[in-house]
């Protein structure tokens, strides 16, 4: 493992020292022996033992905010479930405020989990038989904190994720990115020194991860809590992290900022992996995709709507029905023709172009939507599997990722 | 190889006679004390039930039903139900067999629960008690009956007894389906905010499973019922009794009276626990 990071060191909240984690019967049989270092392969064939992770070592410091980068198997969430002792490490040490949790016994384990870590869930793990308020209690009830207090902190919590006004509903009522909030109010309301984000964002739609992402950055910045945070997605990880850590097959093969990470990649792997990283190459339609200043509905009117585009100052605006459904595209010609005309009466009637419209999904990436962008006019509208409007995309902005991945690669080159 | 050799005969008939001496002898006192405790409960709810006027109990009936099942009708429908096993005069009868089968339940939930709870909570138990509720629900009754009735000697004690063997199953499997279905998920953020054990029981996997043990309460309640004509062979009074005897007697018009009040009991309870168990969970 390299270390390229040359920020000055303050003081160290976490530190983990050669942590390791087997899955099998014999896993301790495992560490006495040479063999711990060869192929997770190797050591599966031979001993039957899953390595999970091997010999982690690294540190936080007190308000970072700490990313783990790593793709699916690389052992990231099993890390970051050992800091709760969610699962039991098989070997090493963790430190948190000077005391090594992995020799704490149950009682100081539960003292830990419930005021100094608590944690955000992939699939939320909300309680279904609580409302958001009880949700957003339930660390502190667990604690014995009193009822007044209970609930003044955690209104306090819900507030801050801007859930206000929806503590009684239970949390089925809720979209998934309003779900996640409640998650992220029921770590808050414990005002933990460490908060452990588990890809929380990865289950989210493409524009309401971004809001999370920008809502986290300025929670971060108010609260100024040291925050762990695992994802799969490089650009997330560059994104939130001050630093980052990348995980391969069980092991951190860098830690550093994102401009470390960038400019001095530890070793070919990661190298790789930036290069795959080029934005064209990885950004996807969902993350550049924007919403619209104006969406008209199939059943306004002409006038209503030529008075709305006036207003925007835009000469074209798409036209979604009821499921928000795209069903086409109007612009301010056909309209003034339409109402010429006198015979249409809704947007519907004069909406053209449908079929020619050029689209992309979400998932689509950028360097694909460069045959689209030169196509045509306007911008391309990305739609779920279902028709499903969600954002658009204008060719500036597709064009623009093009030539900022010319500079960056000039720059790589000198 | 048409026979069966001689020499391997297993002889458990043996075992389980001399088990059931030494039990006789040495566990006598204990069976007598447990036989009295489950006695005077079940007087004390037949007495409740024969107490209260009969006008009152088919009001409060009309008026649970339409609460839970949300429909006056329906509450209109079961009082005049009750009314019909009146009718046949059979009101007495009624109310001590749903007293033998109210402390059964009862005693049934009190040991059913916390078993299916510790058999959620371990693999190894779950395979051991499983084999049992087998047993309990499929062994023919009179092969316990009659070591029951050695134990609390003829009457209402050996008959609840019997309805307990047999009705207890459901309830303690679906506890441990219920507990077991929580999803992990849910668990382990209850562990992460520092719950302890308990707490979990309590706050998140109880709750959660509520819906599925109260199918088991359901369930259970009904085995209870279809077991009084076999308590009523070891002398608990009630609507079985009465069928036994019409039957004896070829008095099919008596029998069928008797029979069709035991089927309003059932309806009854059914319905009305059923709508318990799968009312919507409330915002509390």
């Amino acid at each position: 493992m390299v270390n390229t990071d040359a920020t000055p060191a303050t003081e160290d909240i976490l530190t983990i020292e050669s942590l390791w984690k087997v899955f099998g019967p014999d896993a301790d049989d495992l560490l006495e022996n040479q063999l711990r270092f060869a192929d997770k392969e190797e050591i599966l064939e031979k001993t039957g033992c899953v390595l999970a992770l091997r010999d982690i070592t690294l540190a936080v410091r007190r308000g970072e905010f700490f990313v783990i980068m790593g793709l699916s198997g690389s052992g990231k969430s099993t890390l970051i479930r050992c800091l709760l002792r969610l699962i039991e490490p098989t070997s090493g040490s963790i430190v948190i405020n000077g005391e090594d949790i992995c020799r704490y016994d149950q009682a100081k384990l539960m003292g830990l989990r419930r005021h100094t870590i608590s944690m955000v869930f992939q699939h939320f793990g909300l309680f279904p038989h609580y409302t958001v308020l009880d949700n957003v209690t339930y660390g502190l009830k667990i604690r014995g904190a009193s009822r007044q207090e209970r609930h003044d902190r955690a209104m306090e919590a819900i507030a801050l994720v801007g859930l206000k006004g929806w503590e009684n509903h239970l949390p089925e009522a809720l979209s998934g990115g309003m779900q996640q909030r409640v998650g992220l109010a029921r770590a808050l309301a414990t005002d933990p020194q460490i908060l452990l984000m588990d890809e929380p964002f990865s289950g989210l739609d493409p524009l309401i991860r971004r809001q999370m992402q920008d809502e986290l950055v300025e929670l971060q910045d108010k609260l100024n809590k040291t925050i762990i945070f695992v994802t799969h997605d490089l650009h997330e990880a560059f994104k939130l992290g001050g630093r980052i850590a990348i995980m391969r097959n069980g092991e951190v093969i860098q830690i550093g900022s994102p401009e470390d990470v960038i400019t001095a990649p530890a070793n070919d792997y990661v190298r790789d992996f930036m290069q795959d990283a080029s934005p064209a190459k990885v950004l996807t339609a969902g993350w550049i995709m924007e919403e619209p200043e104006l969406l008209l509905y199939e059943w306004q009117g002409l006038k209503t709507a030529r008075h709305l585009l006036r207003a925007t100052g835009e000469d074209y605006a798409f036209v979604v029905g009821k499921h928000h459904e795209l069903l086409g595209i109007v612009t301010r010609e056909l309209l003034d023709q339409g109402i010429r005309d006198g015979r249409q009466a809704t947007v519907r009637d004069v909406a053209g172009l449908v079929r020619d419209l050029p689209r992309c999904g979400p998932d689509v990436v950028i360097e694909e939507l460069f045959p689209l962008a030169t196509a045509g006019p306007y911008p391309i509208p990305v739609l779920n599997e279902n028709d499903r409007f969600l954002g658009q995309i204008r060719n500036r902005t597709i064009l623009d990722s093009m030539i900022q991945e010319r500079v960056e690669e000039e720059e790589n080159q000198s | 190889m048409m026979e069966f050799p001689q020499g391997l005969r297993l002889p458990m008939a043996e075992w389980v006679n001399t088990a059931m001496d030494w039990i006789l002898l040495n566990w006598g006192p204990f069976f007598d004390i447990a036989g009295k405790g489950i006695l005077q409960m079940l007087l004390l709810i037949e007495r409740l039930f024969l107490w209260i006027p009969w006008p009152v109990i088919v009001l409060a009936t009309g008026i649970v039903a339409w609460r839970v099942l949300g429909r006056w009708t329906s509450g209109v429908v079961m009082a005049l139900l009750l009314l019909v096993i009146g009718s046949f005069g059979y009101w007495q009868l009624a109310m001590m067999t749903l007293a033998l089968v109210v402390s059964a339940v009862v005693i049934s939930l009190v040991i059913g629960i916390p078993t299916g709870i510790l058999m959620a909570r371990s693999d190894r138990l779950e395979t051991l008690i499983r084999p049992l509720l087998d047993a309990m629900q499929t062994m023919p009754s009179f092969v316990y009956l009659i070591p029951a009735l050695m134990l609390f000697g003829l009457g209402k004690v050996p008959a609840v007894f019997a309805t307990i063997i047999y009705a207890m199953p459901p309830v303690i499997r679906l506890t441990n389906v219920g507990i077991r279905q929580v999803a992990p998920s849910v668990i382990e953020a209850a562990t992460a905010f520092g719950s302890s054990p308990r707490q979990i029981l309590f706050h998140v996997q109880l709750p959660l499973a509520r819906p599925t043990i109260l199918v088991g309460i359901n369930q259970t309640t009904m085995m209870a019922l279809s077991m009084v004509v076999v308590a009523s062979m070891i002398g608990a009074k009630g609507l079985g009794l009465e069928v036994l005897l019409s039957i004896n007697r070829i008095d099919i018009g008596r029998g069928f009276e008797a029979g069709l009040s035991i089927v309003i009991l059932a309806i009854i309870i059914d319905r009305i626990t059923h709508a318990f168990a799968v009312r919507r969970r409330t915002n509390s």
